[in-house]
């Protein structure tokens, strides 16, 4: 019933992870201290109001931004620093427009040095498991925004990390499409069997593609709840009329109605 | 048959090169026109047809003197090119260079720089060089300008995004900032190249023995104004061929980008 990643290892380990920034007004807190354990091939997703740090946290945990307080481990080494296992896709696709589609999934491996005919197959299948099987000699400006997205996806995963972080990945796309590209995302974490860690400001769909949603409270953040989402898998569209489903974002929607947000 | 024909006629007739050919043969005309009716005398504004004139008959060595002058637009622009991107790298990737460095270079360019062109003759005499200086001293700062607006202009999410891909800080620079930066380079690039046609015709003014810029100091001085006009007429000509030729590598350089993309989608 439960997902099958509840047996498995921790693979992201939060332990009173805390942010202020700093300046020139003085100390600004932007994350309240947060404990969480994210397990191996585990879809989480972080909901909460704006500026409550959700993405202070991804960016924490990808290694790019230190911790004021606590400690983060990733498969039990403590983060520094930005290291290999780990794919990032943001809201917007960020491809570089000089390089067709191809060459912008292949940039980690570039970056990396990683043997490049080998990865290129990798390349080509990400490519095909997204649906773009014949783009990859486009420029991404001949893409829609939709597709552009799917490209980015591919570049996160191109050199097979454990890890996908998503910051809003869908935020900017429509409605119809948005709702195609969390049935293929689910289909491409059942696939690779990733551990993902995704933000969005959506309630149906963080309870539609998650294992586990994680509600935060207003700024400075913390976890507010979690909550297992125990539908089955695969999930198709139909869910969303579900009453277990509307179940579901209703109790998540209260957090925010609560604590004044709408 | 005459389905072609009249294609042929409508391309030249919609082509990009006619209508400011169409206004300058107007312009032509009205200055023509200007002159009789107003009876200028040539020894203040020449008739176009000496002017064309003299460009025929001494056409040969106006393009001699324009040698020494391409050369120094030339080797003034290439140096403005090298050390303007060398000098807004390390602005931009520097906050230290940035805050000792930029406010003086913007300061730099309140003096009237063309002021400073007979200082470089008292310095480097009367050759090449400072002629080439004063190319640079024109051709350097948009160079540089946009170059670090280029450089700068990168999203802080890519620059995460390249972060957690664990790229160096030579990775970064070569695969995202500099192809990021092209464009704005480029079009610092065509400013650049039109004023160092102007610094090296003020270099000319003020000590030289050749070139444009002597061409048209000696002719002002003798009251030859079809020569003086010829020069000018020379002096464009520089100056749009290597901007079109600046043009092009242009368009080599930076194929994907939004200005150069109507070539590339009928392309493909």
């Amino acid at each position: 019933m439960v997902s099958s990643a509840a047996a498995a290892s921790p693979v992201i380990e939060l332990d009173g992870v805390s942010k202020t920034y700093v300046s020139p007004d003085g100390e600004i807190p932007s994350l309240k201290p947060v404990d969480f354990t994210i397990n191996e091939g585990e879809f989480i997703v972080v909901v909460g109001p704006s500026g409550c740090g959700k993405t202070t946290l991804l960016k924490m945990i990808a290694g790019l931004l230190p911790p004021s307080g606590g400690e983060i481990r990733v498969q039990g080494h403590v983060v520094t620093k930005p290291y290999r296992d780990v794919g990032i896709v943001f809201q917007s696709a960020l491809l570089l427009p000089w390089r067709r589609v191809l060459g912008n999934v292949m940039m980690p491996v570039e970056v990396k040095g990683l043997p490049a005919e080998e990865y290129r197959q990798r390349a080509l299948d990400l490519l095909k498991l997204v649906g773009l099987e014949g783009f990859e000699k486009k420029y991404p400006w001949q893409l829609s925004g939709g597709m552009q997205q799917r490209v980015s996806i591919c570049r996160a995963l191109v050199h097979d990390p454990k890890i996908m972080l998503m910051d809003e990945p869908f935020g900017a796309l429509d409605a119809m499409t948005r709702e195609r590209m969390n049935v293929e995302l689910q289909r491409i974490q059942r696939e690779t069997g990733k551990t993902v860690f995704l933000i969005t400001h959506s309630i149906p769909e963080a309870v539609f593609l998650a294992d586990r949603v994680l509600v935060m409270t207003p700024r400075p953040g913390t976890v507010a709840a979690v909550y297992d989402i125990d539908l089955p898998r695969p999930r198709t569209l139909d869910l969303l009329s579900n009453p277990a489903f509307a179940e579901l974002t209703q109790k998540i929607r209260a957090h925010f109605s609560d604590s004044g947000i709408d | 048959m005459p389905a072609s024909r009249t294609g042929a006629v409508q391309r030249v007739v919609t082509s990009a090169w006619l209508r400011p050919v169409l206004f300058l043969v107007l312009m032509i005309v009205a200055w023509d026109l200007t002159i009789r009716i107003f009876h200028i005398p040539p020894y203040q504004i020449p008739a176009p047809k000496d002017v064309l004139v003299t460009l025929w008959n001494d056409g040969p060595e106006l393009l001699g003197q324009a040698v020494p002058t391409t050369l120094a637009t030339i080797y003034g622009f290439l140096l403005s090119a090298v050390f303007g991107i060398l000098c807004a790298m390390l602005i931009a990737g520097s906050r230290t260079v940035e805050s000792y460095v930029y406010p003086l270079l913007v300061f730099s360019q309140s003096v009237p720089k063309i002021a400073i062109a007979p200082l470089f003759v008292v310095w480097f005499g009367f050759g090449l060089f400072p002629k080439v200086l004063s190319a640079v001293m024109l051709g350097f700062f948009p160079v540089v300008v946009s170059a670090v607006q280029g450089f700068k202009s990168v999203e802080p999410d890519m620059a995460d995004l390249a972060r957690a891909m664990e790229a160096s800080r030579l990775q970064m620079f070569r695969m995202i900032s500099l192809p990021h930066a092209m464009p704005a380079i480029f079009s610092g690039l065509k400013v650049s190249i039109t004023l160092a046609v102007v610094g090296a015709v003020v270099g000319e003014f003020v000590g030289s023995n050749s070139g444009i810029g002597f061409v048209l100091q000696r002719s002002i001085g003798n009251f030859e104004l079809p020569t003086m006009f010829a020069a000018l007429v020379i002096l464009a000509l520089i100056g749009v061929i290597l901007f079109w030729i600046l043009d092009v590598i242009e368009r080599l350089v930076i194929p994907w980008h939004a200005s150069q993309r109507a070539d590339l989608v009928m392309g493909s």
